[in-house]
């Protein structure tokens, strides 16, 4: 019984000092934030504005979303690869085709990651492209307008992950794929992957004044599965490199057979040597078929058109263009610091970061000391390339982001950390947790010559814990770091819309002067826009019904309208004639079977409908736009099939 | 009295910009409105001080039942006063080159300083009027109709000089360069006279 009692003393004792020594961790956590001014330093008061703009890829919600920095605040979620119901993208007649592949009409698709347009090395703030991983696509995005306006297909390629990333001079966004598949696609057994599997990596350039997009060549390297990507700067300017997987060509259990080579690939391609080939002749023009859309902000409508060749470049074509630089355990990240020298793989199944000198490349290429060869492209020695290692203690190293001032950050995916470490001495200087597996990071600029070095944004796989909980599912989090001292300081997280797989970023001014308020109307190119409400009409093709429709606060021209019959297609073609900067107005109908559309000052924008029942059926703006929105409305009068109502229109009579 | 031959020419002179720059300028700024909305006034007509604020006033001032905002052609004033001014301002310069060559009495100065005096003073009173009659007549169909305190209809029509509060607005009334031009040459003409009848005087 005594006995008995001392136990349960002695627990009683340990719990509470148990509960005390949590309870002084608390206060003391509580404290440090209150003691120091982390708050301030995320504080963004009302009326003011974030220093930087944060891109967040939205993975499976196919989109991209904008957050201030370092306010962690949402702005906006700009639709790229999925419909969006919130402005009609992809469902209003003139943004449809920017989702049209060669699979049909695919309105969604997996975005990756974020790259900003550069000029010599640095963030110009023109465009932002991203990839669709899915059906291969890459999107441009326009930085004054916060619009896709263009979206190419990858023919041969799946699993479009080493990409959307861009040369120093935007003169290619590179789409790298995961998956190798038979080039071109056949009917063949999987078991025969091994050397009949291709890997497409294809070289997109980028027109310099408009960024038009267009498939310059193919690069079709072995089976292998090519992670991620990240072009050479500085003097590696002409490189670029492309993280590679299951070297072993497995293709069941990759979890396994993937994993059994100790080292796989970073691929070394010196893109200027094939771009060379490819302008004296070189290269195979290769029946393909895939979707190139373009929107023209002059007719606000997107042309989808079908391309039917691709360019494609064996390797061996090309003698010394690329080589196999030896990287530990899986590498998923591949990242060049800002001065092109040191190339960063992350061997996720490994402890320690690997570094690889762009000098030391060169001098074992000129020295032509390798290790073998794979399907005829020479491995380069791994202790010849090797610059450095980063003895972390960390697991599952995944991306290295730069500060500008020599040092490099890296994600631990497994160990759920951020840890910073020295250029040139490999040495840890720093490291702090993040909360539930981090997955890539971003500072802005980042992935150019010059990043700005006082925030780093790193993006979490599972939020648990950290907000109110919202059922078995939480969105992910976002964790903002001050990186501008020795150590790191966590100042702030935030709910990310679907899963942040990487972010682009840059200082505010960059985009603030350029960004668009209004469309013009004198330069509305719309074949269905009017320039006034006085041209609005009604017109009957057949069974095609197109309402030329304006739209001012608080009404619609016309808003009554009759003659409509059950079978026809109607067009409703609305121009928002405000010229005022964020006065949008919507458009929906009674049982429309796709979204309500928004359409911006000064733009035209249509929405088809199919009446299915007679009656009288109302329209009403969507977007409150005034004191008098909830007027703003109006009504179709559908007769039955053949019926011989005349068409009327009116506003006010 | 050659020197005040050229002050009266300067002064004269002065008065032509307002064929350059706006007389007038009248802003409506508002918590929702970050950018005010503003209108200048030039001699021969309205100009957003943006490229579209005189839609976006017309379009706010819709929901009042303010008429919306005169073009050229709307109005007289457009088209005369710029011939008066141009007028006087060559009256000016001719008196002045007078004054210089065969020297002419100063007091033709002070005849044509009150001239202009009394234009502009009527031209002030009328561009008021103007402001009372946009401010007040307003369509009896107006989506809203709002009143004072003691149940007169309210009138929205911006001070002739300074600040009013409009419903939650904060107008604001100032003259521009080309008004601003316009007094310092009716004042030179005076300075003119005076100095025209020292020197008058001192010989
Ligand atoms: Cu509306």
């Amino acid at each position: 019984m005594k006995i008995r009692i001392l136990l349960i003393n002695c627990f009683f004792i340990a719990a509470l000092a148990f509960m005390v020594s949590c309870g002084q961790a608390g206060e003391k956590n509580g404290n440090g934030a209150l003691g120091t001014s982390i708050a301030e330093k995320v504080y963004v008061a009302p009326g003011e504005r974030d220093e930087q703009y944060g891109f967040l890829s939205g993975g499976y919600s196919g989109n991209l979303t904008v957050y201030g920095l370092p306010s962690g605040r949402l702005f906006k979620e700009i639709p790229v690869f999925s419909q969006f119901p919130t402005s009609g993208y992809g469902y209003s007649e003139e943004t449809k085709p920017m989702l049209n592949t060669s699979f049909g009409f695919i309105p969604w698709d997996d975005l990756h990651h974020p790259d900003i347009s550069q000029t010599n090395g640095e963030l110009d703030g023109r465009w932002i492209f991203a990839n669709g991983n899915n059906t291969p696509r890459i999107a441009r995005i326009s930085l004054s307008t916060f619009e896709t306006e263009e979206i190419i297909e990858v023919p041969n390629s799946a699993g479009n992950h080493s990409s959307s990333f861009i040369t120093e001079n935007t003169e290619y966004v590179v789409a790298g794929t995961r998956f190798s598949v038979p080039v071109p696609q056949k009917d063949m057994p999987i078991k025969e992957y091994k050397s009949n599997f291709k890997g497409a990596l294809t070289f997109i350039a980028v027109e310099p004044e408009h960024g038009h997009m267009d498939i310059k060549f193919q690069l079709l390297m072995p089976g292998f599965n090519y992670d991620l990507s990240h072009p050479g700067r500085g003097k590696s300017h002409g490189w670029f490199f492309f993280s590679t997987y299951n070297t072993e060509e497995a293709s069941t259990l990759l979890e396994v057979n993937a994993s059994q080579n100790d080292k796989d690939f970073i691929a070394a391609v010196n893109w200027k040597k094939i771009e060379e080939f490819v302008n004296n002749g070189g290269g195979t023009k290769m029946p393909a078929n895939y979707a190139h859309n373009v929107y023209d902000e002059s007719t606000h409508t997107a042309k989808s058109t079908m391309k039917t060749e691709v360019l494609t470049v064996n390797p061996s074509d090309v003698p010394g263009a690329i080589y196999f630089l030896p990287t530990p355990k899986s590498p998923h990240g591949c990242d060049v610091d800002p001065s092109g020298q040191y190339i960063i793989g992350a061997g996720k199944l490994s402890a320690n970061i690997t570094v690889h000198s762009f000098d030391k490349m060169l001098a074992a290429i000129e020295a032509e000391k390798f290790d073998g060869d794979a399907y005829g492209i020479p491995i380069i020695n791994y202790d010849d390339v090797l610059a450095g290692s980063v003895q972390s203690g960390g697991l599952g190293p995944l991306h290295t982001e730069f500060d500008g001032r020599g040092n490099a950050y890296t994600t631990f995916f497994i160990s759920s950390e951020v840890v910073k470490w020295k250029l040139g001495t490999w040495e840890v200087v720093d490291r702090k947790p993040t909360y539930y597996s981090v997955g890539h990071l971003m500072i802005p600029g980042g992935n150019s010559r010059k990043p700005h070095g006082k925030y780093l944004v790193a993006m979490n796989k599972i939020t648990k814990d950290r907000y109110l909980p919202t059922g078995p599912e939480m969105e992910h989090s976002a964790q903002i770091y001050d990186i501008s001292g020795e150590k790191m300081e966590l100042l702030y997280d935030f709910p990310t819309h679907g899963e942040p797989h990487y972010a682009a970023g840059c200082n505010a001014e960059l985009l603030v002067e350029n960004s668009k308020k209004i469309y013009r109307i004198d330069e509305n190119n719309h074949p269905y826009g009017i320039k006034s409400p006085a041209d609005a009409r009604v017109e009957r093709d057949g069974n095609e019904v197109h309402i030329y429709m304006s739209t001012i606060r608080s009404h619609f021209t016309p808003d009554n309208i009759e003659g409509i019959k059950v079978g026809d297609k109607v067009y409703f073609h609305i121009t928002n004639h405000e010229q005022d900067f964020d006065v949008p107005h919507g458009f929906s109908m009674i049982g429309q079977g796709t979204s309500e559309i928004l359409i911006m000052p000064g733009q035209t924008k249509t929405s088809l409908w199919e009446p299915k029942r007679v009656g009288v059926w109302p329209f009403y703006c969507t977007d409150f736009c005034s004191a008098l929105h909830q007027e703003m409305q109006g009504y179709v009068r559908v007769s039955p099939a053949g019926s011989n109502i005349e068409l009327a229109w009116s506003l006010d009579e | 009295m050659k020197r005040a031959g050229i002050i009266m020419v300067l002064g004269s002179i002065f008065l032509l910009g307002i064929f350059v720059f706006p007389l007038w300028n009248i802003r409506l700024g508002a918590p929702q409105y970050p950018e005010p909305l503003g209108i200048n006034i030039y001699i021969n007509g309205l100009q957003g001080e943006n490229e579209f604020d005189i839609q976006n006033i017309d379009g706010l001032n819709h929901y009042i039942g303010m008429k919306t905002l005169p073009k050229p052609e709307d109005m007289w004033e457009f088209s005369v006063f710029p011939k008066v001014v141009a007028l006087m301002a060559g009256i000016g310069i001719v008196i002045g080159l007078l004054s210089v060559f065969i020297k002419i009495s100063p007091t033709w100065f002070l005849i044509w300083f009150v001239s202009m005096s009394v234009l502009g003073a009527l031209g002030i009173y009328d561009f008021n009027l103007w402001l009372v009659d946009y401010g007040s007549d307003l369509d009896p169909n107006a989506i809203m109709k709002l009143v004072n305190p003691d149940g007169t209809p309210m009138q929205y029509n911006p001070p002739l000089i300074g600040h009013k509060k409009l419903l939650n607005f904060d107008a604001f009334s100032y003259p521009r360069a080309g008004g601003i031009l316009l007094g310092i040459g009716i004042i030179l003409s005076l300075v003119a006279y005076f100095v025209g009848k020292k020197s008058q005087s001192s010989t």
